[in-house]
């Protein structure tokens, strides 16, 4: 089992003929991802890896069934790409662009929840169901089918952690990067719930960070509504206030979204919070520990 | 990106928001100039940071030689670590009541939101929660006339009264700019009543860094310091710290959790630098460089490779160290993808990579203290 993206999933790569979107188009392949189809606007009738190139979304919809898209297409068209996507009736849209204009991003946003579809991202490494499919640009050789389910708003740092979880043993059901822009389609809320009605994910950890309080609305959550145990990881502890540390996520501006507001809030709802990456194997080891032993 | 407070006022103009008269100045006389055509001014330090007035940025003059004096003593001078180089010279407001009225995003709601209060001139967040009102625009359909009714009913302000009026166009209008120039914020605080004429007495803009290539005519204000700005120029975030461990990671997390084990251990971080999103062995090789120029003790760098690949990081590194001759030891700590073709790269300079964070870590620590 495994959340919003399963073994049967078939994936069109938006921008597939560009440097990124073919490098991991053939990544995702190797991965085993059910990748059908790509587009770039007047590449159609090419191939990449095999897969065959349209001109439109509309295009490779009508010789495809596809569940989901991944968006590589530059800021300046990111929104146009995901506008594309939904009017095709896609119902899961993964927005790797970075940059993307936030006036933007409130717009693909609208347009999403008038067309029923999920985001993730923009500005994410993607979301993958280990060893079912992958639809992101994480190293694939460490998403090993498990049973923890990882939700993290940086992606490197989720690599990180997952990484460490594999050392330690613990392979991955699904693991969701939210994204690091102010505007995103996720929030850690949204995954904590699906895993929460997934009876394969045994543990979370969740991997959050300083600003905003996407953090603060997930501790509320996971103490009023969640059975299943929560680890969390934050960095930016040694961070600067008013500094902007690379994305928008990540500033903490006038005391609010500090480390210490986040880490109090987690404590509170009941959430082992790591002070290193390399610590979470341990701390999930105990509180899964203290479940079976109950 | 911030904007001066001269330079809002002139956007609020454009787009038909009142604002008081004046002029910007950059020397005494040019402030004394300005106040003969006014009268009696007030004279407001440009600086990108709030609460001026209370660190004494602004002065009052009732004469153009008194406004010469004023702008004398600050310009020039440093407030809240921003000095000063340019005072807007405007007229004095007969002053009857201060609103707050702000355009910025909710992250949450995923829209814009306005917020406003009829207890404008102080910090927002000490204004009671009762006295604000805060609502959400759909993006799609845009401050609509009847979004505004609402918040001035919610206001409990008169419709019928002329101020009223006044302030409903001003809403519409900042909402109209706030979308056409790619806004983060936009803040009037305070929004003065005065001699019945409603009048943005401040001004708060932030333009979104990322739409900038569609935003050409907007001026570019700098707030970085050179290295940052040099990073900034080879897309790269770069934020200047007080150590001496030079940090490159990729992705602002990874970087941020960096900078968190670095302390952990003891260590005092130079910088964070995020060389993520892609970015290949050239621009890696000059973002090596950049850090080397403010003569760390060590540098570490530190990568997980996702899209950032390390046989371009392998390759920026020896790049770097085939070019000039690196006197302090480089800690490297390299896995992802292509992993294998970035650790032979290394091993044919003779170098090494580790495997985990912690341990490169803390060997960057303890080689800093040497």
């Amino acid at each position: 089992m495994a959340i919003y993206v399963d073994g049967d999933t078939q994936v069109l790569v938006q921008g597939i003929t560009g440097k990124q979107g073919s490098f991991h188009a053939g990544q995702m392949l190797a991965y085993g991802t059910k990748v059908v189809a790509g587009v770039s606007p007047g590449k159609g009738g090419q191939k990449v890896h095999d897969i065959p190139v349209y001109d439109t979304v509309q295009a490779a919809c009508a010789e495809h069934s596809i569940h989901a898209s991944i968006i590589f297409v530059p800021a300046a068209f990111a929104k146009d790409a995901a506008l594309e996507a939904f009017h095709s009736g896609i119902k899961l849209v993964a927005v790797i662009t970075e940059h993307i204009p936030v006036h933007d991003a409130m717009e693909i946003m609208a347009q999403a929840k008038i067309h029923g579809a999920t985001v993730v991202g923009p500005n994410t490494y993607g979301l993958v169901s280990s060893g079912l499919c992958k639809i992101g640009i994480m190293p694939n050789n460490f998403f090993k089918p498990g049973k923890i389910g990882v939700v993290a708003r940086s992606g490197t740092l989720s690599y990180e952690i997952v990484g460490n979880l594999l050392e330690a043993g613990y392979g991955t059901s699904t693991v969701v990067g939210l994204g690091g822009d102010r505007i995103v389609g996720l929030s850690f809320v949204d995954v904590l719930q699906e895993f929460e009605k997934d009876a394969e994910t045994e543990a979370i950890v969740m991997v959050g960070e300083i600003g905003g309080n996407a953090e603060e609305e997930a501790a509320e959550f996971i103490k009023s509504s969640m059975d299943t145990p929560v680890v969390a990881y934050l960095a930016g502890k040694s961070a600067p206030e008013g500094k902007r540390m690379g994305h928008a996520g990540a500033i903490i501006e006038r005391g609010k979204g500090t480390f210490a507001s986040k880490e109090s809030a987690l404590k509170n709802a009941g959430v082992p919070v790591a002070d290193l990456p390399f610590e979470v194997p341990k701390l999930l080891e105990e509180i899964l520990t203290g479940r079976r032993g109950k | 990106m911030k904007y001066f407070e001269y330079m809002g006022k002139s956007l609020f103009k454009e787009y038909g928001i009142p604002v008081p008269d004046g002029a910007v100045a950059e020397t005494p006389d040019e402030a004394a100039e300005i106040t003969k055509k006014l009268g009696s001014a007030v004279i407001k330090s440009q600086i990108l940071t709030g609460g001026r007035g209370k660190a004494g940025g602004v002065k009052f003059a009732d004469s153009p030689e008194e406004a010469g004096k004023a702008a004398e003593e600050l310009l020039g001078q440093e407030i809240k670590g921003y000095k000063v180089e340019r005072v807007l010279v405007e007229e004095k407001l007969n002053i009857e009541k201060e609103l707050y009225l702000a355009i910025t995003i909710d992250s949450t709601k995923k829209s814009p939101v306005l917020i406003a209060s009829t207890k404008g001139g102080m910090d927002i967040e000490e204004v009671p929660e009762e006295y604000i009102v805060k609502k959400n625009i759909d993006v799609l359909t845009g401050m609509e006339p009847f979004v505004i009714r609402e918040i001035v009913s919610e206001l409990g302000f008169d419709f019928k009264a002329e101020t009223s009026k006044q302030f409903m166009k001003i809403v519409s209008k900042l909402y109209q700019a706030f979308r056409a120039l790619d806004a983060e914020l936009m803040e009037i605080n305070p929004l003065v009543i005065a001699d019945g004429q409603v009048i943005a007495a401040d001004a708060k803009v932030t333009i979104d860094d990322c739409a900038r290539y569609r935003q050409k005519d907007l001026p570019y204000v700098e707030e970085k310091t050179v290295i940052e700005k040099k990073a900034a120029e080879l897309g790269l975030a770069y934020v200047e710290l007080e150590g001496d461990i030079a940090v490159m990671a990729n992705g602002a997390g990874m970087s941020m959790a960096t900078l968190d084990i670095l302390q952990y251990y003891g260590g005092k971080p130079a910088n964070f630098l995020d060389a993520g999103g892609g970015a290949g062995s050239e621009t890696m090789a000059r973002a090596i460089e950049l850090l080397l120029e403010k003569k760390p003790r060590v540098i570490f760098i530190n990568i997980f490779g996702g899209i950032t690949r390390c046989d371009d990081v392998a390759n920026a590194i020896t790049q770097v160290l085939g070019q000039q001759k690196i006197e302090i030891p480089v800690v490297i700590r390299l896995v992802g993808t292509n992993e294998e073709e970035g650790r032979r790269i290394l091993e044919a300079q003779s170098l090494s990579a580790y495997n985990l964070m912690h341990e490169a870590a803390q060997k960057a620590v303890e080689l800093a203290r040497k």
